[in-house]
C-alpha cells in the first residue's frame, strides 16, 4: 500500500475514449498522459464538453453503456485499473479513489436521511465492523467537513446547498481514499460557501495528504487551489504543467486564450478577450492541431499535422507555434487591491 | 402613429431612472383563512438612480433580492411600496412637458406599450426564454409587431440587421431556424437582439452569462457593451459575480438580504470597499492568478432568509463589526461616506 514519494499515486497512460451514439462515434478523450503524486492536487480546466468529467469517469470506472475505452492504461497504486471486473473495481472504487460529484442537489438521495447515505457507503465497502462504529465513523467526518453531527439523521431537503455538498465531500471520504476527483465541486454555490469549501477541501487534503483532482471550467478556482494545471480541448490535454508556470507563461494559445477570457477583482481591469468560435464537434474532429480554427496563431502545418511536444522546464504543451514569455498576459498582479 | 414616431435618445447623464423606498414582499405560510401571516422582504426600502447611457451592476448573493429588483423595474412585478419614476422618450410627451418624470404605477394600457418598447429584458436562461417552436425570426420579430414598428416586409431587414449587430452572420443562415439549433452563446445573442430591436433605452439584464460556457461568456459580455455604448444604452446588470460586475459596470450597488448595502464607482468601491459584507464578498473571490494571496474569511454563519426580519441592521448576525447599537436600532440609513459612494453601515 505504501508508494514510496517517487512512485505516482495515479498514472494515466495514453487514455482515449469513444462513445458510441447514433451520429457516429464521438473521440470523447484522445491520448491523455498524467501522473498525480501523493499530497499533490492537480487541475483540470476546460470548456463544456472538452473531456474533463470523461477522464474522471475513466478513472471511476463509472462509464455510460455506449462508452468503449480505446487504448490507455489507469494505475493506481501501481495497478492497472481499467482490465479489472466489475467485481475488482470495488475494492478500487471509493477505497481507493473517490468522487466529489458535480451538482450535490442529485448526488444525495432526498428519501433518505444524509448520515444513512453515507453509513452505507462506509458498510457497502466493509470498512467498519459493526453500524456503531459506521455512525461514529461518519459523526467524525461529518465534523471534519464542518457539519454538526447531529445533522446526520436529517434529510437532504433540510440542507442547505453548501451543507449538501459538505456531505457530499464527506461521503467521498468515508472510505479513506488515496485520490479524490472534485468534478465542479463548488459550481453552483455562492462566492462565500464556495470560499469556505474550498478551503475546508484544501486543509483536509494536506491534513491527510491525499491526492485531488479538481475538475472546473473556472480557473480562478483552479489557480488557487492547484499546484498543477491540465488544460484540455477536443479530448486532448493540451497544456500541463506546475499551476504558477503555466499561468506566469502560457505555452499553448488555448492557455493564453482561456486565462485571457476570465474578468478579475484584482488588478488592473483589462479588455478581455474574446475566444470566437466554438468548440469542435468531436464526431468529426479538425485535422492536425484541433485547436487551429479558432487559433490566432495557426499556419498550415497546425492544419495537416499533429502538434509536437514542446516544454519548458516542468511544463508542456502540444504546439506548432509556443507561446514566448509575455508579461501582459499575467491575469493580475500579486497583493493587489 | 405614436409608436413609428422616432424618439430622440435620451442625452447621456440625464436621469433615467430613479427608485425610492423600493419594498416588494412575498407572502409565505397562510392561516387558515388564507391569510398571509408572514413575508418575505424580498426587496426593502431601496434607493438609486439610473442616468442615460449609464450601467448598474446588482451584485449579491442567491435570494438577496437582486432579481425581484430587476424584475420590478421592467413591471413584470408591482412593487408592495415606493416608487419608480421614468423619464423615458415617447412616454411623456402627451402629458407635458418633456421632463415630468412618470410613476410606474401611472404606466398602464397603451403607456405600458410604449413604457416596453423603452424598457427591455434579458433573462438567464437562454434555453428557457425562447419558445422552442419558433423560428429566430418569429421570436426577434414579435416585439416589432406588438410595438406596430415596420411594415411585415420591412421586418425581415429590421430582423436581418440586427441579426448582424449580434454577431449572427450571415443573418439569412439563422433567420429560420428553431432554438434548439444553437448554442447557448447563440441563444444569448438572440435573446439580445430580441431586447434590443426595439431601440429601447434601459435595458434589464438578470445573469445573462451565468449559464454560458467562458468563451461564449466573454464574446457577449464584450458584445452587450459595445452595443449599450454604441446606442447609448443604459442598464442594471444582476449578477452573482463581482469579476463580471466590474467588467461590465460603471457603478456596483452591493445587496444583503433586500438591502443595498454599498453603492459606489466601480473601482472605488473594489478599491475602498466600507461596508463589512462588500468586504466579506471581495475577499471570497477567487483570483485567477497562482501568485495572488487573498485574506482570510472575515464573515461566520449563512445567509437566512428575509422573513419578517428583527428590527436592526439586516448584516447584525454575521458582521465582524456589530454592536449592541446595530441591532437595537433600525437598519442603517444609506449614507454618502465619500463622494458618490454610499453605505448602510453604523460602524464605518
Amino acid at each position: 500500500m505504501t508508494a514510496s514519494a517517487a512512485s505516482p499515486v495515479l498514472k494515466v497512460v495514453d487514455l482515449s475514449l469513444r462513445y458510441l451514439t447514433r451520429g457516429g462515434e464521438v473521440k470523447a478523450v484522445q491520448d491523455v498522459n498524467f501522473e498525480l503524486a501523493q499530497g499533490e492536487a492537480l487541475g483540470l480546466v476546460g470548456e463544456s464538453g472538452c473531456g474533463k468529467t470523461s477522464v474522471a469517469n475513466c478513472l471511476m470506472r463509472l462509464l455510460p453503456d455506449n462508452a468503449q475505452l480505446v487504448a490507455g492504461q489507469v494505475f493506481l497504486d501501481g495497478q492497472d485499473i481499467l482490465p479489472l471486473s466489475e467485481d475488482q473495481i470495488r475494492e478500487y472504487r471509493w477505497q481507493r479513489i473517490a468522487m466529489v460529484f458535480q451538482a450535490a442537489m442529485n448526488a444525495l438521495d432526498p428519501v433518505y436521511k444524509v448520515g444513512q447515505q453515507v453509513v452505507e457507503a462506509i458498510e457497502a465497502h466493509g470498512v467498519e465492523p459493526t453500524l456503531s462504529l459506521a455512525r461514529e465513523r461518519v459523526a467524525g467526518l461529518f465534523r471534519m467537513v464542518g457539519l454538526d453531527p447531529a445533522l446526520m439523521d436529517r434529510y437532504p431537503h433540510e440542507f442547505s446547498g453548501g451543507m449538501r455538498q459538505r456531505a457530499v465531500i464527506a461521503m467521498a471520504l468515508s472510505c479513506d481514499p488515496r485520490v479524490i476527483i472534485a468534478d465542479e465541486p463548488t459550481t453552483a454555490l455562492d462566492v462565500i460557501v464556495q470560499d469556505r469549501i474550498l478551503r475546508e477541501l484544501k486543509g483536509i487534503q494536506q491534513r491527510l495528504h491525499m491526492a485531488i483532482i479538481y475538475i472546473s471550467h473556472d480557473i480562478a478556482v483552479v489557480a488557487e487551489v492547484t499546484d498543477r494545471i491540465g488544460v484540455m480541448y477536443a479530448g486532448r490535454l493540451v497544456e500541463y504543467g506546475p499551476t504558477a508556470a503555466v499561468f506566469r507563461a502560457p505555452l499553448h494559445p488555448y492557455t493564453a486564450a482561456l486565462m485571457g477570457s476570465f474578468p478579475s477583482i484584482a488588478g488592473e481591469k483589462r479588455v478581455l478577450a474574446n475566444l470566437s468560435g466554438e468548440p469542435p464537434n468531436l464526431i468529426d474532429p479538425p485535422s492536425g492541431c484541433p485547436f487551429h480554427p479558432r487559433c490566432v496563431h495557426a499556419t498550415d502545418v497546425c492544419r495537416q499535422e499533429i502538434p509536437p511536444r514542446v516544454e519548458r522546464d516542468d511544463q508542456w504543451a502540444d504546439c506548432w507555434h509556443p507561446l514566448e514569455e509575455v508579461p501582459s498576459l499575467q491575469p493580475a498582479k500579486a497583493g493587489g487591491t | 402613429m405614436e409608436a413609428n414616431q422616432a424618439h430622440t435618445p435620451p442625452a447621456a447623464g440625464d436621469q433615467l431612472v430613479s427608485v425610492s423606498g423600493l419594498t416588494r414582499q412575498f407572502p409565505v405560510g397562510r392561516s387558515l383563512f388564507r391569510r398571509a401571516t408572514s413575508f418575505i422582504h424580498a426587496v426593502d426600502d431601496v434607493s438609486f438612480q439610473l442616468n442615460a447611457g449609464d450601467s448598474l451592476g446588482l451584485v449579491g448573493e442567491s435570494g438577496c433580492g437582486k432579481t425581484t429588483v430587476g424584475k420590478l423595474l421592467v413591471k413584470l412585478l408591482e412593487p408592495t411600496s415606493g416608487r419608480i419614476t421614468y423619464r423615458l422618450p415617447g412616454l411623456d410627451v402627451a402629458e407635458g412637458p418633456e421632463n415630468v418624470p412618470l410613476e410606474a404605477s401611472a404606466i398602464n394600457g397603451r403607456r405600458l406599450r410604449a413604457f416596453r418598447r423603452q424598457v427591455q429584458m434579458i433573462f438567464q436562461d437562454p434555453y428557457e426564454s425562447m419558445n422552442p417552436r419558433r423560428t429566430i425570426y418569429d421570436t426577434i420579430a414579435e416585439p416589432l409587431a406588438v410595438q406596430g414598428m415596420g411594415t411585415v416586409l420591412d421586418r425581415v431587414d429590421m430582423v436581418s440587421e440586427i441579426l448582424m449587430l449580434v454577431g449572427l452572420t450571415p443573418p439569412a443562415t439563422f433567420l429560420f431556424r428553431h432554438p434548439h439549433e444553437l448554442s447557448g452563446g447563440q441563444r444569448q445573442r438572440v435573446a439580445i437582439a430580441r431586447a434590443l430591436v426595439v431601440e429601447p433605452s434601459f435595458v434589464v439584464a438578470d445573469e445573462p452569462t451565468s449559464m454560458l460556457d467562458v468563451s461564449s461568456r466573454t464574446g457577449i459580455m464584450n458584445l452587450m457593451q459595445q452595443l449599450a455604448h454604441g446606442l447609448g444604452i443604459a442598464y442594471l446588470y444582476v449578477t452573482h459575480d463581482l469579476a463580471v460586475a466590474r467588467y461590465m459596470c460603471h457603478r456596483i450597488a452591493v445587496m444583503y438580504l433586500g438591502k443595498i448595502v454599498e453603492l459606489g464607482e466601480t473601482e472605488e468601491l473594489l478599491r475602498n470597499p466600507l461596508h463589512p459584507y462588500t468586504r466579506a464578498l471581495l475577499s471570497a473571490v477567487p483570483v485567477p492568478n497562482p501568485e495572488y494571496r487573498r485574506g482570510p474569511p472575515s464573515i461566520v454563519g449563512d445567509l437566512t432568509a428575509p422573513i419578517d426580519p428583527p428590527e436592526g441592521c439586516r448584516f447584525y448576525d454575521r458582521c465582524p463589526l456589530a454592536t449592541n447599537h446595530c441591532r437595537d436600532n433600525p437598519h442603517p440609513a444609506f449614507e454618502e461616506k465619500a463622494p458618490d459612494h454610499w453605505v448602510a453601515c453604523y460602524e464605518v
